[in-house]
């Protein structure tokens, strides 16, 4: 039962990283462009939520709101900085991208000053629900079913709709659709909003549970990456596999680490090595994912 | 001497001079801030070898700064307490001879940067970035999570560790001692990319290919040029570690990798001195902008971003007016 509940967490886990993965991932196959400012975009949208709840008292207009917050942000540093990057190499990307998460962490701390928000859940998502004997809470069933809800979502629109294939077209020829009469420019600020709009999304999401706080996307922001360079960069089937792996393989050795290294070795030992251990367990599965495959498990492109 | 070599000349008085002045005007603190820039510098120089020269971005040199900054914590706290570090195999002390702390912290820095190297070079382009990212990553929660020297409170010992036949805590003498090796690096730097190994290094960043073709093997070169560099890196984390008698984690966190990559970016990529400018501007800018606002990240933000934007060749190539090298 513990090992189910444990399972429930790692799958709500993985769901948010994969809303901040699929940008990432949407951003970086169309464009070429790696985005540190990502774990911005998610702390704006975690602030506009956080701001517009308190303002309302309306936890849904502020996931609303952390929506569209994050990708008229997303929008707007496309159009001033990002669109000047696309023809420079990873440097100058990894550089820009830096530079605007000083800039946004900055200006979030002036506005919203240093001290964390924090939200509280509507009566309908606050609850429990009663799984079979684990009472479980409502709020990240909640989570599980929109992440699932969102990932058929972008299965649809980049394999069902006009946009879609414009979208893999310009990953594969930017040139080329651009000759064809497709205007490239507004498709790339188009998908950086969307990629923004989720980031923001899953910021509302995790601020909701934990708290509001400059800084909050940092972390999260290095897993994603971890999360598409399991899954293979470009590849949203990619980026939700490894978002659920990075999920599972976190909660589970948190939780099952402690109680496994106590079998062989004394108590107090036990924990501090699987408390270290459980942290690093991301990375090495990532290390290992890599040795097996250089390109992530879904990647094509070197 | 070519314009470059003014420069360079140019740059390393400033930093000399200045720092002279201001041990006579009796301005301690400016001295001290100096050499806080001689480390980064060096630390700047580390990086610069493996992604200037080299084109291997690595976002992972925190690591290399922050296992150099450990280890010269952990072996200057067991020399104080007296207890050794290991007795098996052999008893292994603590030590507070700065000159047999140096060769452990590059020798730990050297083999980390072995292994990490060996996996990430498997990768390239954006792979490699994230890759070397995610494993500085996982040494730093690494430090977190030990409790051992400290975790997340970090590891303090309050005497800085000694140099043979100089007064370490005499500000310019501690100065000179980092500025030295910056010069040596820089001089070691500037020999081996004259030098076949640098030629073959800055050929297969240029052409991969054409690298190939004349025979060379690539990632040998590589994973030795990345092993270096981490070694220099691992020094200025030492030196980082003794300038405030004090490491944490944060000497391990990816804002210093991006802090690294930003004296080098802000200097000029591939240049000689370009580390030396940055970290110079990072410094003089941190103590200026720090007195005008305490939101001074993001002033920082804005002139990286105009500089990446505008002057992609960074401070040096706006002095020396060349085109940028990578």
């Amino acid at each position: 039962m513990l090992i189910f509940e444990q399972f429930l967490n790692g799958l709500q886990y993985g769901m948010t990283l994969f809303l901040m993965a699929a940008g990432l991932t949407l951003v970086f196959g169309v464009m070429g462009l790696i985005n540190l400012a990502h774990g911005s975009l998610y702390m704006i949208g975690a602030f506009a939520c956080a701001a517009v709840a308190q303002a309302t008292g309306s936890f849904w207009l502020g996931v609303g709101a952390s929506l569209a917050a994050a990708a008229a942000a997303g929008a707007l540093i496309e159009l001033a900085v990002i669109r000047r990057l696309y023809h420079r190499d990873h440097l100058d990307q990894v550089l820009a991208t830096f530079a605007l998460i000083l800039i946004a962490s900055e200006g979030t701390r002036w506005v919203f000053g240093s001290f964390p928000l924090y939200l509280s859940l509507p009566p309908s998502l606050s609850g429990t629900v009663s799984l079979g004997g684990l009472v479980y809470p409502s709020f990240r069933l909640a989570v599980i079913g929109l992440g699932l809800a969102i990932a058929v979502f972008l299965f649809w629109l980049m394999r069902g709709t006009r946009l879609g294939i414009r979208i893999r077209a310009g990953e594969a020829d930017r040139e080329m659709i651009g000759a064809l009469g497709v205007d490239i420019r507004s498709l790339y600020t188009v998908v950086f909003a969307l990629g923004a709009g989720l980031a923001g999304l899953a910021g509302a999401l995790v601020g909701a549970v934990q708290s509001v706080q400059v800084g909050m996307g940092e972390p999260v922001l290095i897993l994603a990456f971890v999360v598409i360079v399991i899954g293979g960069i470009g590849s949203i089937g990619g980026a939700l596999a490894g978002a659920l792996l990075v999920g599972m393989t976190d909660t589970l050795g948190r939780a099952l680490l402690p109680a496994a290294l106590a079998t062989i070795m004394p108590q107090a030992s036990a924990t501090a090595v699987a408390a270290s251990l459980a942290s690093m367990l991301v990375y090495i599965l990532m290390a290992a994912v890599l040795v097996w495959r250089p390109t992530g498990l879904f990647g094509v492109r070197g | 001497m070519s314009r470059a070599g003014t420069v360079n000349a140019a740059l390393l008085a400033v930093l000399i001079g200045g720092a002279i002045a201001a041990h006579l005007a009796g301005e301690l603190f400016v001295v001290t801030l100096a050499t806080k820039a001689a480390i980064f510098a060096l630390a700047g120089v580390g990086l610069n070898f493996a992604l200037g020269y080299g084109g291997l971005i690595s976002f992972g040199h925190a690591a290399f700064f922050g296992l150099g900054g450990y280890v010269t914590g952990i072996l200057a706290s067991h020399a104080m307490s007296g207890e050794p570090l290991t007795t098996l195999p052999y008893t292994m002390n603590g030590t507070n001879e700065m000159l047999a702390i140096w060769p452990m912290a590059m020798l730990v820095c050297g083999l980390a940067a072995l292994a990490i190297g060996a996996l990430s070079l498997r990768t390239s382009g954006v792979y490699f970035i994230m890759v070397t990212l995610a494993f500085a990553q996982m040494i730093y929660w690494f430090a977190v999570g030990w409790p051992r020297y400290g975790g997340e409170d970090g590891l303090s010992f309050y005497v800085r560790n000694v140099f043979p036949g100089v007064n370490s805590m005499q500000p310019l003498t501690w100065f000179a001692i980092c500025t030295g090796l910056l010069l040596l690096a820089l001089v070691f730097t500037a020999t081996v990319m004259r030098a076949r190994f640098g030629l073959a290094l800055q050929a297969a960043r240029r052409n991969p290919q054409r690298t190939v073709a004349v025979g060379i093997r690539p990632f040998g070169i590589r994973l030795t040029a990345f092993v270096l560099s981490a070694m220099i890196t691992g020094l200025a984390g030492s030196l980082y570690a003794d300038l405030n008698r004090f490491v944490s984690p944060a000497m391990l966190n990816w804002h210093m990798s991006g802090e690294i990559m930003v004296f080098v970016i802000l200097g000029g990529v591939g240049r000689l001195t370009g580390p030396v400018a940055g970290a110079m501007l990072f410094v003089a800018m941190e103590h200026l902008l720090g007195g005008v606002s305490e939101y001074w990240p993001a002033l920082l933000g804005l002139v990286l971003l105009g500089i990446v934007l505008f002057a992609p060749g960074g401070i040096v190539g706006i002095l020396t007016g060349g085109r940028r090298r990578v």
